[in-house]
């Protein structure tokens, strides 16, 4: 198993597709509890369905601002929640509904905050990219690119201070690669010993830019040498391998008190957000992005069924529950109240001090 | 009561601080072996260790980060960024993180940290080191801006700022910190629980003739004028605004009031500048009030020259203060000195 994590196949600079080997790395079925397979199989689906009943719903304009999805990348997804504990924390990019699921939030609340409604996990403050639970640790979706890596540092840093035994896992996107924090992040959580994971899901273009545009070094995980930090790669369209792979540096984090870098690469299936056409993408690379052959949800549902896991019964029953749950949670959704204006200024501060403005746009200065 | 310096109240108030809570730790360049730029951190490595004062990369925008990381898992981290300039490399930090964490997740995770740093020109610094740019911050909502301008509200806020819940850029300025003055004679001690109140600006001289408004270096420069223009028969009423944001517009606007004129001096550029947003305040509350035009007496709209006549001429002065305060009474046909 050890060489999941090998890289596999080559650039080719000019298209910015990549051939690679997958099925002779992946670990075997042998060993797994179908139930915990099926369990896999069903998060994933339900990942699908959900970022595609949010499409709709920006569609329909029930869901504003910028919305990124995780359509593609639901086996790096499961598979990298799969590895973190419970106590663990999670830091994100804004391609975070996904995440903030894998991690335990309750799906209507996460789609509620989509339709930015009081019952949304960040109360409707945040939308989309900002997702947010301290309950389950998922310390928040970004979104401004780089802007989660040194907190998420500065998170293991809180750990390592107190003793703890807590790792920090830090999600981003290839184009994060290039972007100071990157650099001062990973220097300092290397020179401080921090347990944290950081993450690079590769789905080979940052917008419209490739990884060879914009990457001297498009190998990402070999950037962490620059720190000594350890890197490794995975096939990210393969949830056990990436779990097996994300699970080892988690630990190894949490044993070794030392910063680790997983590349995981994986497809984004559509443009970079709902609005984005991606007419930028040759019709080479919206065949693979689109294909069966690189889909995690159609490869992972092969392997079951040939395994006897997974019948056509069982399919069915599992499309219908998870389709009836995204359902409930759009309908939550749709039924949970917008914000009261009058909580327009309740999170400014944590401590409240005199003078703090309340002003509404039209309000002389002087009648707060 | 005891006299000190500006420097030494932070120092003994921080390392106090370090004492009472063991959450409390500082990070930044220099802090540690180096002692500090500015020595404002000297002898608290030797005292605490290297977990509780942690020398950093040359990496603003990493430790900065860190530190925001660091406090909302509850830790209250103490930064000194080296000079305010050098604060635009972590502004992104700062303004789209720190400032934005506790809103933009509504209300989950408050952000208890401090980012202690130096304003100033008139240091020959040159022009990428002398700035005052805290503005930028004092612009944001989310962020809490303080700049205390003695030993005694260096140490009360500092205190304050260490124990609030929220972001605080606290601003200090080169030219302070070997200014003295008197403070309490517990001001070191950690079961001091005696902290300034954010958020309100103080009237440090009374007077009848007119309203000198400052903050940081500019307050004890306010102070310097009033006390100069006494001579002449003046009676000058100086406002120190102490806090930028939440800015405490009723305390000079009161003042204003009393006195009918109003002259702001400010160690940032005129244009835009935190001056701006004073005179503004007065005009709305106390238009009626107003004898003559607000004036703002502020920095030369020039990158600081390092040549120092250049660079005297282009900083605010007890003595251009005292013209601006002079010609405003004369406008008005109030005695001039």
């Amino acid at each position: 198993m050890a060489d999941t994590a090998k890289p596999k196949g080559r650039t080719t600079r000019s298209t910015g597709t990549r051939r690679r080997t997958r099925k002779d790395t992946s670990p075997g079925l042998a060993d797994e509890k179908p139930d915990t397979l099926l369990d896999y199989y069903r998060q994933m689906l339900f990942i699908r369905r959900f970022e595609e009943r949010t499409a709709q719903a920006y569609t329909q304009a029930r869901i504003g601002g910028y919305c990124h999805l995780n359509l593609g990348e639901e086996a790096t997804v499961v598979g990298l929640m799969t590895a973190l504990r419970q106590d663990d924390y999670l830091f994100t990019n804004y391609r975070d509904h996904g995440y903030a699921i894998g991690k335990g939030m309750d799906p209507k609340r996460v789609m509620a905050e989509l339709y930015g409604r009081s019952d949304g996990v960040s109360k409707g403050w945040g939308g989309s990219m900002h997702m947010y639970d301290t309950a389950t640790r998922m310390l928040g979706g970004y979104g401004i690119v780089g802007g989660q890596l040194p907190l998420a540092t500065g998170a293991a840093l809180a750990i390592s201070y107190r003793g703890g035994d807590e790792v920090v896992m830090c999600q981003m996107g290839d184009g994060t690669t290039n972007i100071g924090a990157w650099h001062e992040s990973l220097n300092i959580a290397k020179l401080w010993n921090l347990p944290i994971v950081f993450v690079v899901i590769n789905n080979f273009t940052g917008m419209g830019t490739t990884v060879e545009m914009s990457s001297a070094e498009p190998e990402l995980y070999k950037r962490g040498a620059a720190f000594r930090i350890e890197g490794e790669r995975v096939d990210g369209r393969d949830v056990l391998a990436v779990r097996d792979t994300a699970a080892r540096l988690v630990e190894r984090a949490r044993e070794e008190q030392t910063p680790f870098l997983l590349e995981a690469w994986s497809y984004r299936m559509k443009g970079h957000s709902v609005v984005d056409p991606a007419k930028y993408r040759t019709d080479e690379q919206r065949e693979e992005a689109r294909s069966e052959e690189n889909d995690p949800i159609a490869l992972f549902d092969a392997r079951l069924a040939q395994e006897g896991l997974l019948t056509d019964e069982l399919r069915d029953e599992i499309a219908a529950s998870v389709k009836a749950e995204v359902a409930e949670a759009a309908d939550f959704a749709e039924n949970s109240p917008h914000p009261e204006v009058s909580t327009l200024f309740d999170y400014t501060y944590a401590t409240p001090v005199p003078n703090e403005s309340t002003r509404m746009p039209a309000d002389p200065v002087f009648a707060e | 009561m005891s006299v000190i310096t500006y420097r030494q109240a932070l120092r003994d108030t921080l390392r106090a601080e370090m004492v009472r809570d063991e959450n409390v730790l500082v990070i930044g360049e220099e802090i540690g072996v180096f002692e500090g730029s500015y020595k404002i951190t000297e002898g608290l490595l030797k005292e605490f260790g290297p977990r509780r004062v942690k020398d950093t990369p040359i990496a603003e925008e990493g430790f900065v980060g860190a530190a925001i990381g660091a406090a909302m898992l509850g830790l209250r981290p103490v930064v000194e960024l080296m000079t305010i300039n050098f604060s635009l490399i972590a502004i992104d930090q700062i303004i789209n993180h720190a400032a934005k964490i506790y809103g933009m997740f509504g209300g989950q995770t408050s952000v208890p940290m401090v980012i202690r740093t130096p304003g100033g020109g008139g240091q020959q610094l040159g022009a990428t080191h002398s700035q005052n740019i805290e503005l930028f911050y004092s612009f944001i909502p989310g962020l809490k801006v303080l700049a205390p301008s003695t030993p005694a509200e260096a140490s009360a806020m500092l205190r304050a700022a260490i124990r609030d819940d929220d972001p605080v850029l606290f601003l200090e300025n080169l030219g302070l910190y070997n200014s003295k003055g008197e403070v309490p004679d517990d001001y070191a001690e950690p079961s001091n629980d005696t902290v300034a109140t954010i958020g309100r600006a103080k009237v440090t001289r009374e007077g009848g003739d007119i309203t000198l408004i400052g903050y940081s270096r500019m307050a004890m420069v306010a102070a310097q004028v009033a006390e100069k223009l006494a001579e002449e028969d003046i009676d000058v009423e100086v406002v120190d605004l102490r806090s930028l944001r939440p800015l405490d517009r009723q305390t000079f606007v009161d003042s204003v009031k009393k006195t009918g004129a109003a002259v702001i001096c400010e160690d940032d550029w005129l244009t835009y500048g935190i001056g701006a947003e004073i005179a503004a305040s007065i005009q709305e509350g106390a238009f009626d009030y107003l004898d003559a035009p607000v004036r703002r007496v502020a920095m030369a709209e020039v990158p600081m020259p390092y040549a120092k006549p250049l660079e005297t001429a282009a900083l605010p002065s007890v003595e251009s203060i005292s013209t601006a305060i002079k010609e405003t009474l004369s406008a008005v046909g109030k005695r001039v000195g």
